[in-house]
């Protein structure tokens, strides 16, 4: 594909149902209300000469250029904050106008003479040959370069001060770090206060380097390697928000990621990671070639693929022989494609013959997808992100946008500067509370592992108060359901008064916070992993969705509960059947109906009884009774609860086979090593937070040889079973005639349409952007009872303070891939994080070595004082293995699916000065068990 | 030093009213003498902006100074009838005599000398301000006067 141009309209689509026609440059144009001249012009190609406007920020009117004359209106007007007006005439190009035009851009040029970039481009444009004021007098030649971002650069000598930069960081990404700095001739772009970019609060989310017209913010690598010749549309593989991108290559090497304007998921917006932290996908810590061994202390021997798989086949099978059909099993990895999880599921189903087959989603969503469904009838988030837009009150529980769905939070932000309300529910002071131009109404920092005690209150205030939608609740769903759970959730017990001795948080607080829920206007919940990773994972779930139906917030635009999923994939690879109890689409193994249609298109029989869960596999594994694992992207070592355990089950096991891109953790208790392949590699589909199912595209060859689909097919045929396929598209063709709510997506209707939402099917024939809207999908909306079960994990004096942990922004999950990128400029170790008050009474002053000891285990990391922290509560994120977060959290979980209770761990935290025992033995096991022959 | 809590309670009486930060501005370089840098992000913080935009703001007005100031301030009109009245002179003079260039303070902290462009006051020519009193038709002598007897 050649490089692809998105066309600029200079300033934002209008919204009207009026439509006003006029006259450009003698051709007749149709536009809604509001729209500007520019923008209407350049919706009919006719060329407007501009440099401060671009049609992601509110016009600005600063350039000059974009003069047009327009009948019997005096003077030139500046097309771009000019409204169009029924029957106008409008000129784009005159005489005067060229005159005006050329004046203005050789001022322009009289401080930028220097002949090359952008804005010489447009200098020809407009017709200005010469520069007549020469290179000497006042200039901005010499100013000093800012280098200090590690992906790009600021030239303060190439700048016009049209401040695109400065207002995409406030409207775009919503952070505000930039401004000019003094006025007339001095005047400058600033970052925060007179500082360089990286000392100020840019969060490096590109959207500066985006909107310069000038290259005066540009990026190193582009600088370094040269101007893209050609794009390929894909998508980013990094958190659930999903942002297409346009990966830009000059000879086939990758120069740069741009968000891609079409991508409906970010609208053209992006992040640190996806913009800027891809290039871990040709670090040269990667394994290219497949590598076996016979004990986890032995070297690692690189082999031919043939080897490799007929290696691990014959192992797995022999154990099979040894130790039963169920003593083998596998992982499939929300990082994967939907095609690549869809065979590792089919491959143990029907190769290894069993239903071992579990994801990453158990310790992330398993109980939203459980939740959900209960309730509502799918286990899927309601809302398109768009939707947004439309909610009047906006409810996040648990979640921490700005820094794990930074996209996605600068469209709430922008929602919120508009004026919607926000209710923030966490124990954390996040960067929603309170951040430029946003303040949260309430924020509810609730104690962690309260949280049905608290939606339980909130429910209370809406009943008691008769707040609720009677005439929804009637219509829509089970009012047997109802009756119960309403005689429930008004007992005094879940009463605002009752839940603050759990929660910490004040009754009338919880009280005023019930209120603007239900009276808001539209409301709309998000929820992130401080929902789900408890043991009342489930229940709260439940209990969000007994609330939003309480209230009529499903089935709408600007309402909703809405998961906000952790992994580029973590949805589809629950769509694509990777439980040990359910095939693709949610549907359980144990139904013969269901079962019998694999079973014809596969060809072979299925288990109906379901396999293990991860935790079920390690606990057999640690028992002997379970043997062999095939995981396919994932590093449970590092980000599964309860190491010691952990570790011990995969020492346990006669084979691992681990299929990555790196050697992790998890590797280093392998057996067989399939090298993967990175999302620039892949050929397939990710499906989002909001079910949106987007093209992942090959923008280079995979660098191993190998799809990893066909790694797992190839297995498959080696274990006796054939399986195979020319493309990942046939895969897709296959999901889709087996799975009800995919029957009409095919790689056909994704490159035609770009993305489409499943449903998708005979009755959505283009995809469901809002479910449940004519009614829910289980068909009556179903009130389940949510009693509050406090944790086991409970404070003692001997463990008297809560680990709670989570995500920073500039750096993923197990951090495999963002460790392996500059990224670590902003976060290269984990740090504890804890109130003044606690760290005063432990001697706890800020950079000191801390022990954190929880009944499981203890580790070392560096204390952050904080009062983002509330007092009794500590926080850590898990980004770095040596960190060994893991170590401490515990082998407690939600009581339906299993999730971990990561968030809550009672921990004691002292003054040390040495490292733990497991992290001293860490890093001599991490080096003894990576070593590859040559 | 700079006493961060009395620059708190300055910003606590401004950041509920509507584009109080200007007020809020002066306020604070009434109590300190100048904008410190580390009052920045109280006033960021109580305004609920952020940290570049008070820069923004604090740069743009020349009258908001970023550095102590010295006990005396020294304003000398350069504009074109105070020029035309013989303000060029006049500044040539105040210079030497407070061994300053404009937009400088003296190392012991005694006085800052400051350009201006127009104190409205162009009917009564050469015009100079020391610390906010206006002196207007000034001559050098007069200068040296005013600065002698601390007349202002």
């Amino acid at each position: 594909m050649a490089l692809i141009k998105e066309i600029d309209y200079g300033t934002p689509e209008k919204k009207s149902e009026n439509t006003v026609e006029l006259t450009i440059d003698g051709k007749t144009a149709y536009v809604p209300e509001g729209t500007s001249i520019m923008r209407a012009a350049r919706e009919i190609d006719a060329e407007i000469p501009s440099l401060c406007a671009t049609d992601c920020m509110n016009e600005y009117g600063s350039c000059r250029l974009c003069l047009v004359e327009i009948d019997g209106v005096r003077g030139t007007p500046a097309s771009c904050t000019t409204p169009v007006a029924q029957h106008m005439n409008v000129k784009t190009t005159s005489d005067r106008l060229t005159k005006i035009r050329r004046g203005i851009m050789e001022l322009y040029i009289s401080d930028h003479p220097d002949e090359d970039g952008p804005l010489h481009d447009m200098a020809e444009l407009v017709g200005l040959k010469e520069n007549r004021y020469g290179k000497e007098g006042h200039n901005h030649l010499k100013t000093i370069i800012d280098d200090s971002n590690p992906y790009f650069s600021f030239d303060a000598s190439k700048c016009i001060l049209c401040a695109r930069c400065v207002r995409a960081c406030e409207e775009v990404q919503g952070t505000f770090a930039l401004t000019v700095d003094g006025r007339g001739f001095d005047s400058k772009i600033s970052a925060g206060s007179d500082q360089s970019f990286l000392a100020s609060d840019c969060v490096s989310c590109g959207a500066c380097v985006q909107a310069c017209p000038t290259d005066s913010l540009f990026e190193k690598r582009t600088a370094e390697i040269g101007k893209p010749d050609h794009s390929v549309v894909t998508t980013c593989a990094y958190c659930g928000v999903g942002c297409g991108f346009k990966a830009e290559l000059k000879e086939g090497e990758v120069v740069r990621m741009m968000p891609w304007k079409d991508g409906q998921a970010n609208h053209g917006h992006s992040c640190v990671k996806g913009r800027f932290a891809w290039d871990y996908a040709i670090h040269k810590d990667r394994i290219l070639s497949p590598m076996i061994r016979d004990n986890i202390t032995d070297p690692w021997k690189k082999v031919g693929w043939d080897e490799a798989i007929e290696v691990a086949a014959q192992r797995l099978m022999d154990i099979q022989r040894k130790h039963g059909i169920k003593s083998i099993g596998g992982i499939t990895s929300s990082r994967c494609t939907n095609e690549e999880v869809f065979v590792v599921q089919k491959l143990i189903r029907a190769a290894f013959q069993n239903n071992n087959v579990d994801t990453c989603a158990r310790v992330c969503h398993s109980p939203t997808g459980y939740g959900l469904r209960e309730t509502l009838g799918t286990s899927a988030g309601t809302q398109t992100f768009d939707s947004v837009m439309d909610a009047d009150v906006l409810v996040v529980i648990g979640a921490n946008p700005t820094d794990a769905h930074p996209v996605f939070a600068s469209q709430m932000k922008r929602r919120l500067r508009e004026g919607a309300k926000l209710i923030v529910i966490d124990p954390r002071k996040t960067g929603l509370v309170k951040s430029p131009h946003i303040q949260a109404d309430y924020h509810l920092p609730l104690l962690p592992g309260t949280n049905v005690a608290m939606i339980n209150a909130i429910a209370h205030v809406v009943m008691t108060e008769g707040l609720m939608d009677q005439k929804y609740i009637d219509e829509r769903c089970d009012t047997e359901a109802f009756k119960q759970w309403h005689d429930f959730i008004v007992d005094p017990v879940n009463s605002p008064q009752s839940v603050e001795k759990y929660t910490g948080v004040s009754a009338d607080d919880i009280r005023a916070a019930a209120r603007l829920y239900a009276t808001g206007g539209n409301a709309a919940i998000y929820y992130g992993l401080g929902v789900t990773e408890h043991s009342q994972g489930s229940t709260m779930v439940i209990g969000m969705a007994n609330l939003a139906m309480a209230t009529g917030n499903i089935g709408f635009s600007g309402t909703g509960v809405n998961p906000l999923r952790g992994q580029n994939n973590v949805q589809g690879s629950c769509d694509m059947g990777s439980f040990p109890h359910e095939l693709p689409g949610y549907r359980p193994v144990s139904d013969d109906v269901v079962r019998g249609s694999f079973e014809r298109e596969w060809g072979v029989s299925i288990d109906e009884t379901p396999g293990y869960r991860i935790p079920g596999m390690f606990d057999a594994a640690v028992e002997g009774k379970y043997k062999a694992m095939y995981i396919q992207g994932e590093d449970v070592a590092q980000s599964d609860p309860n190491t010691h355990h952990v570790e011990a089950a995969l020492g346990a096991l006669d084979c691992l086979i681990v299929q990555d891109l790196f050697l992790n953790e998890t590797a280093r208790f392998a057996h067989v090593f399939f090298p993967g392949t990175s999302f620039l590699e892949k050929d397939g589909t990710f499906t989002n937070a909001e079910r949106r199912i987007s093209r992942v595209r090959p923008v280079m060859d995979a660098v191993t040889g190998m799809d990893e689909w066909e790694i797992s097919c190839r297995l498959g045929r080696a274990m006796g079973y054939d399986m195979a396929y020319n493309s990942a598209s046939e895969i897709m063709d296959e999901i889709a005639r087996l799975t009800p709510t995919f029957t009409n997506v095919s790689f056909d209707l994704l490159d035609q349409k770009g993305s489409v939402q499943w449903p998708c099917n005979e009755k959505a024939p283009e995809g469901t952007p809002i479910m449940h809207i004519d009614g829910f999908v289980r068909g009556k909306g179903n009130f389940i009872i949510t009693e509050y079960v406090p944790t086991t994990e409970r404070t003692t004096r001997k463990f008297p303070l809560i680990l709670t942990t989570g995500r920073i922004l500039s750096q993923y999950n197990v951090g495999a891939q963002t460790r392996r990128t500059k990224n670590n400029i902003w976060h290269d170790k984990d740090v504890l994080d804890i109130h003044p008050h606690d760290a005063e009474t432990r001697g706890i002053v800020a950079g000191d070595m801390v022990m954190i000891q929880s009944r499981m285990g203890e580790t070392v990391l560096e204390a952050r004082i904080t009062e983002r922290m509330q007092p009794g509560v500590v926080y850590t994120t898990f980004h770095m293995p040596e960190s060994g977060a893991n170590i401490i959290t515990t082998e407690n979980s939600d009581w339906a699916t299993e999730c971990p209770e990561y968030k809550v761990t009672a921990v004691q935290v002292r003054p040390t000065n040495h490292k733990s025992e497991w992290q001293e033995e860490f890093e001599k096991f991490s080096i003894s068990t990576r070593h590859i022959a040559e | 030093m700079v006493d961060l809590e009395k620059a708190k309670i300055v910003v606590s009486r401004f950041k509920d009213i509507e584009g109080g930060l200007l007020e809020c501005l002066h306020a604070i370089q009434h109590s300190f003498g100048y904008i410190p840098k580390e009052t920045l992000d109280i006033m960021a913080d109580g305004f609920n902006i952020s940290r570049a935009e008070v820069h923004g703001v604090v740069s743009y007005y020349h009258d908001f100074k970023t550095k102590q100031s010295g006990r005396k301030t020294v304003r000398v009109c350069q504009a074109e009838a105070c020029q035309a009245m013989g303000s060029r002179t006049l500044t040539d003079h105040i210079k030497k005599k407070l061994k300053l260039d404009l937009g400088e303070t003296d190392e012991k902290g005694d006085y800052s000398l400051e350009a201006v462009y127009c104190f409205g006051n162009c009917s009564l020519s050469p015009n100079v301000e020391v610390d906010g009193k206006l002196h207007a038709r000034v001559s050098s002598d007069d200068f040296d006067t005013l600065i002698s007897t601390g007349a202002e």
